[in-house]
């Protein structure tokens, strides 16, 4: 016994990555199904206080009618509309900004020491700072994303500028291009996987800074602000519930979003997910 | 041909001039130095030629932290700054050993992964503020609630990275522990733990910069003491020159936790870097 026991985590531990994928849906579904019918076995055998966990049924149907509730909806539009102007001028500020200085090596390492002086100042410390400066709308959302979300695109664009191989630099150099051309046609896509990744590490950030303000400065629209209302008035728990479900729901929409960005743009490159 | 460049550097780098070497570290501290210098003189400067009242000058902002911490008059900073220290090192603690040890037992198990990796990639996907109004209803506005919270949020990282780790551990080294006759929590513990520590101490490094956010956020929503609450506290009365200092504490906290992190792990997998090292030459 303890012998076929050896065997088959010798087998599972290498072949685990590679069990058949109908297998590995069909495992996942059956967890899910399982903890769904815990929670609900839990609250209607009275053994916790349905106060504290409403029932798995109840918050499913509550995430599902909040999905299609024309009053809910604004709020969750209202966060991603933040983050997502946030994102683009994050990497309109931050992308041409590492081009340059990773071009250079004594910029790069300067530049280094600063980000890594800059770095530990928790993003949301500046919270209260941008409500005095912005007001509590969306402005002041839109600019703690592009600050926080600057630096890791910085940080990635620049590392990978530096990282470009220089025998093709000096390659195209050979074939007569100049500066430019070989920023725009060598240094740029070798550098695109790594800014991607900023990009995507950034996108978390910025996620968690969006939400973040709207649980501190509420009056703006957002479904921080919603969620914080709701556990306030303390009366139906499984709106809260329902609203950290669907905070779930967005982040994984945004990681699947970024995941197939990946696979279609970079699936040529390993580093880039090496880089996680 | 450019791995043949690769390993001359390599050999020449290994090789002679440990006061080369030094000379090297010695220019890129006094680079750092440089960076910084020039960055206090630049703020300094924009700062006192703006007169914005929303942003004092450095020397006024480190000469009120300093009046702050060492001059004994209004609140006395300890009571404020230890709660938050305790609460963050107590979710990050709490939670880093349930990820590992969570994540030594699935990663252990491919069937088992496959049966929560649905949970956990939607454990993860929440950004961990929006599980503050859910922790607020259930356990209140104490320090209860802050830690588990801190707890919830950072386990994921720490979990996802030990599995990972767990699962890419040469098969090798397991098949040399069954030969020497190494038992199931033998295995476990002294070749499967060590082999995936560098990928645990990663998702330890992003869980604890995410604890901090945390611990700031949930003391700003609720607390009556903290360095969170000291700061939503002096903007709320506009005290600009109070909420400067408590944001360069904070990332003076943040520094010194990051570098101590890093401290451990260089111990810790200094046999790591060694083995590599080993395996270069």
């Amino acid at each position: 016994m303890p012998a076929s026991w050896k065997v088959r985590t010798g087998q599972v531990v290498a072949q685990a990555p590679s069990s058949p994928r109908g297998a590995r849906l069909r495992r996942g579904l059956t967890g899910a199904a399982v903890l769904f019918a815990v929670l609900e076995v839990l609250t209607r055998a009275d053994l916790v206080d349905p106060r504290y966990l409403p029932p798995a049924s109840k918050i499913l149907a509550t995430t599902g009618s909040i999905l299609v509730d024309p009053e809910f909806l604004p709020e969750v539009l209202g966060t991603l509309r933040a983050w997502a102007v946030g994102m683009v001028l994050a990497v309109l500020v931050a992308v041409p900004i590492g081009i340059l200085l990773g071009s250079s090596q004594k910029v790069y390492v300067a530049s280094r020491a600063l980000v890594e002086l800059l770095r530990p100042v928790p993003s949301v410390a500046l919270i209260p700072l941008a409500i005095l400066l912005f007001g509590r709308g969306t402005d002041m959302k839109v600019a703690l994303v592009v600050y926080a979300s600057v630096w890791p695109i910085l940080i990635n664009t620049i590392y990978g500028m530096h990282d470009v191989d220089p025998v093709a630099k000096d390659t195209a150099r050979g074939f007569g291009l100049g500066r430019l051309a070989v920023v725009a046609r060598v240094s740029l896509p070798s550098a695109a996987p790594f800014v991607y990744t900023g990009i995507r590490v950034a996108a978390a950030i910025g996620l968690i800074v969006v939400v973040s303000t709207e649980l501190l400065a509420g009056g703006s629209e957002g479904i921080g602000t919603w969620m914080l209302a709701r556990s306030a008035s303390g009366g139906e728990r499984e709106l809260v519930y329902a609203g950290t479900i669907v905070a779930g729901l967005i982040g994984l929409g945004l990681n699947a979003l970024f995941v197939l960005g990946d696979r279609r743009w970079f699936g040529w490159h390993q580093r880039a997910r090496g880089d996680e | 041909m450019v791995g043949a460049t690769r390993s001359d550097r390599l050999t020449t780098a290994g090789g002679p001039s440990a006061a080369r070497r030094l000379g090297g570290v010695a220019n890129a501290v006094a680079l750092r130095l440089a960076v910084l210098a020039g960055f206090l003189v630049v703020w300094q400067l924009v700062t006192t030629a703006s007169g914005s009242i929303f942003f004092p000058t450095p020397v006024e902002i480190v000469e009120r932290l300093w009046q702050t911490v060492f001059g004994g008059q209004g609140t006395p900073i300890l009571d404020h700054l230890v709660p938050s220290v305790a609460r963050l090192l107590g979710g990050w603690t709490i939670g880093s050993l349930a990820g590992i040890a969570v994540g030594l037992a699935v990663g252990a198990s491919g069937r088992l992964r496959d049966y929560l990796d649905p949970l956990i990639h939607f454990g993860r996907a929440i950004p961990p503020p929006a599980l503050l109004p859910l922790f607020l209803v259930l356990l209140g506005l104490g320090d209860v609630m802050k830690v588990a919270m801190i707890a919830f949020g950072i386990v994921w990282p720490v979990l996802l990275n030990t599995i990972d780790g767990v699962q890419s551990v040469d098969s090798q080294y397991l098949d040399t522990g069954r030969v020497y006759g190494a038992t199931r929590a033998d295995r476990l513990l002294r070749i499967m733990l060590p082999a995936a520590a560098p990928k645990i101490f990663a998702g330890l490094r992003i869980s604890l910069s995410i604890a901090v956010i945390l611990m700031v956020i949930s003391e700003m929503v609720a607390a009556t003491n903290g360095v969170g609450f000291l700061l939503i506290q002096s903007q709320r009365t506009f005290r600009m020159l109070d909420m400067w200092a408590w944001i360069l504490l904070l990332g003076i906290l943040g520094y010194v936790l990051n570098t101590a992190l890093l401290a451990v792990e260089r111990r810790v997998l200094r046999w790591h870097q060694g083995a590599r090292r080993g395996a270069d030459t």
